[in-house]
């Protein structure tokens, strides 16, 4: 029975096609971009970096939610992702690249003297400004570099280490002995991940790279609010994979159960973040305070009003209605279609919290952002193609595999 | 009140189950129903039933508490006793939706769990024969219809062998009724055979 399945992936030229025309695409973008924005006033200067800002780090927290949706399955021992699991890993590896996009442009903003992103990097302001004054013992460039380096790089050397122990389960059978080790090690090094991810993606890395763009304003909410968008986009970017690898012929073993089962992550999640989302906004909503409703005020009430609702349309409104009968959660097409309007709805998303603030008076939406988009999406489907390419499709020998073809919703 | 004739066979295991339940349907015998101690997975499409349109109902009556709630308190709260709360609007939607999410929440619990009683004749004071204690314990209790046509001796050979611990025929009441047990038919007692 092993040898009728297709076990290496091989990248159709198609495929690669695509990537780098979206990846020329982007560059083009990319470079007209710097030419008319890049070198111009102070403002199209902040928003061309705007725009590159909030896609990568867009691109790289997904990516990382990969890892993150492997890393949980292996702690909770739920073995039904096994016949996929492939797939989340090959996203997580772009996590080292996306991350070092992020990193080079972070630095650059700390680093390049213009204030006009992060505007607690002023420190003349922050002396004579009570509120960024007190935050400045967490909000300062030393610490915001030093963490930045530290997160990205755990994320990728745990990512690293869990891929390198999934390859163990190509290698040769083992015995009882052996795939408990196996399962330990697996276990010991999901848990790491997680407590890292928690600690970063939890609560810290999104007040250091997205809600420092408002210095004044903070919510308590805003992290998991992040979180709960980048794993939804995460698991539906796994969707859209494993869709396409079917369609392509491979992934015998993975069927309609586990996308059922993906669908209902889908649904979940999206009725997790709109859970936040409403969390955060009615408590800003009803205390009334204008230190906290400034982040809304523009956005709900300004330019930005009709994007805000059409965000929560896509990403709450859509999926709840959509994916709650169970025929769509099984059908291929829907899913794919509910897949990539969600990862565009919260891509939206993310485009509202970073230029929401960056740019106040106009919304600026337009070529360059998905220019820039389409650059990031070249990468990502380059990069995983290739991480697929590289390992068996199905680690044939895991504990787990077992429990995961015969899977049953 | 109409008496009928079953057969019942009784199956300690899950697997001789599935495998005895498409047997017997593909001999072509009305299986009416098989009484298990737990939820088994894919009994339900072994048997051929329809798949429940509970969850369809379930979306109706949420809709309704959305109705019932947004309705309720936008008449109240903004038309028919208009209050000035700490200077919000008087059609405050954003205070309103936890309210909403409960109602639909409640709306739809208690409606499901209502039908569902509806849909098993499950209520106080109804009463159902019960064709084997244990079915509630440890055995899978399968009842086979009977026609005026049904050869039961043979029909009890077949259950036997397709790995039946117990067959037994009855003449049983097929529905609900109001009221009482006969004595001879309690369902968790043990029944006195007279030597």
């Amino acid at each position: 029975m092993a040898s009728s399945i297709k076990e290496q992936f091989e990248i159709p030229s198609k495929l690669k096609t695509w990537a780098y025309a979206l990846i020329g695409v982007g560059l083009l973008a990319f470079i007209v971009g710097f030419i008319t924005k890049g070198r111009g006033t102070e403002e199209e200067q902040a928003q061309f970096i705007g725009i590159i800002m909030y896609n990568t780090i867009f691109w790289t927290l997904v990516c990382n939610a990969a890892m993150f949706f492997v890393c949980i399955h292996t702690l909770a021992w739920s073995g039904w992702q096994q016949v996929f699991r492939r797939i989340p890993e090959a996203i997580s590896t772009l996590v080292p690249i996306f991350g070092s996009i992020t990193l080079v442009l972070l630095l650059y903003i700390v680093f390049s003297g213009n204030h006009h992103i992060y505007h607690w990097l002023d420190t003349k302001a922050v002396e004579g400004d009570a509120i960024l004054k007190g935050k400045s013992g967490f909000l300062n460039a030393k610490f915001f570099v030093i963490w930045t380096v530290l997160t990205l790089g755990l994320w990728s050397l745990l990512g690293w280490r869990m891929r390198k122990l999934s390859s163990e389960a190509d290698q040769a059978s083992m015995n009882n002995e052996s795939g408990k080790t196996y399962v330990w090690k697996n276990t010991v090094t999901a848990s790491l991940f997680i407590v890292w991810f928690g600690l970063t993606v939890g609560s810290t890395i999104h007040w250091f790279w997205l809600m420092s763009l408002d210095a004044h304003w903070y919510s308590t909410m805003y992290s998991w609010y992040n979180f709960a968008s980048t794993f939804v986009s995460g698991i539906s970017l796994i969707t859209l994979w494993v869709i396409y690898l079917k369609n392509k012929g491979y992934l015998e073993y993975t069927n309609q159960e586990h996308l059922h089962d993906l669908g209902k992550y889908i649904f979940a999640f999206s009725i997790f973040w709109a859970y936040l989302w409403f969390a955060q906004y009615m408590l800003i909503w009803y205390s009334n305070q204008p230190e906290e409703t400034i982040y809304f005020k523009h956005r709900v009430q300004g330019p930005y009003k009709g994007i805000f609702f059409l965000n929560l349309i896509i990403n709450f409104v859509c999926p709840i209605l959509i994916l709650m009968k169970r025929s769509v959660k099984r059908n291929y097409t829907l899913m794919t279609f509910m897949a990539v309007l969600i990862l565009f709805g919260h891509w939206i998303d993310f485009y509202l919290e970073v230029m929401g603030t960056i740019s106040k008076e106009h919304v600026t939406l337009g070529w360059l952002d998905f220019g820039i988009l389409s650059l990031f999406v070249g990468l990502m489907i380059l990069f995983v193609a290739k991480a697929l390419a590289s390992k068996p499709l199905v680690a044939k020998y895991d504990p787990f595999l077992k429990e995961s073809i015969v899977h049953h919703t | 009140m109409a008496k009928k004739k079953f057969v019942v066979g009784c199956y300690d295991d899950e697997a001789v189950l599935f495998s005895a339940v498409k047997k017997i349907r593909t001999a072509g015998y009305k299986i009416k129903d098989v009484y298990t101690p737990f939820p088994v997975h894919g009994l339900d499409h072994a048997l051929g039933m329809r798949e429940t349109s509970i969850h369809t109902a379930g979306f109706i009556y949420g809709i309704t508490g959305t109705t019932t709630a947004l309705s309720c308190m936008s008449w109240i709260l903004a038309s028919d006793w208009p209050l000035n709360i700490g200077g919000k609007p008087h059609f405050a939607l954003p205070a309103w939706i936890p309210i909403t999410f409960e109602l639909t929440v409640l709306f739809a619990a208690v409606g499901m769990v209502y039908t569902f009683c509806y849909l098993c004749q499950l209520a106080p004071f109804v009463k159902k024969h019960h064709f084997h204690p244990r079915a509630t314990d440890d055995l899978f209790v399968m009842v086979i219809e009977c026609t005026e046509k049904t050869n039961t001796e043979d029909l009890q050979a077949f259950v036997k062998n397709a790995g039946a611990v117990e067959v037994n025929v009855q003449v049983a009441e097929e529905g609900w009724w109001f009221g009482r047990y006969d004595k001879n038919e309690m369902p968790f007692e043990q029944k006195i055979v007279a030597a």
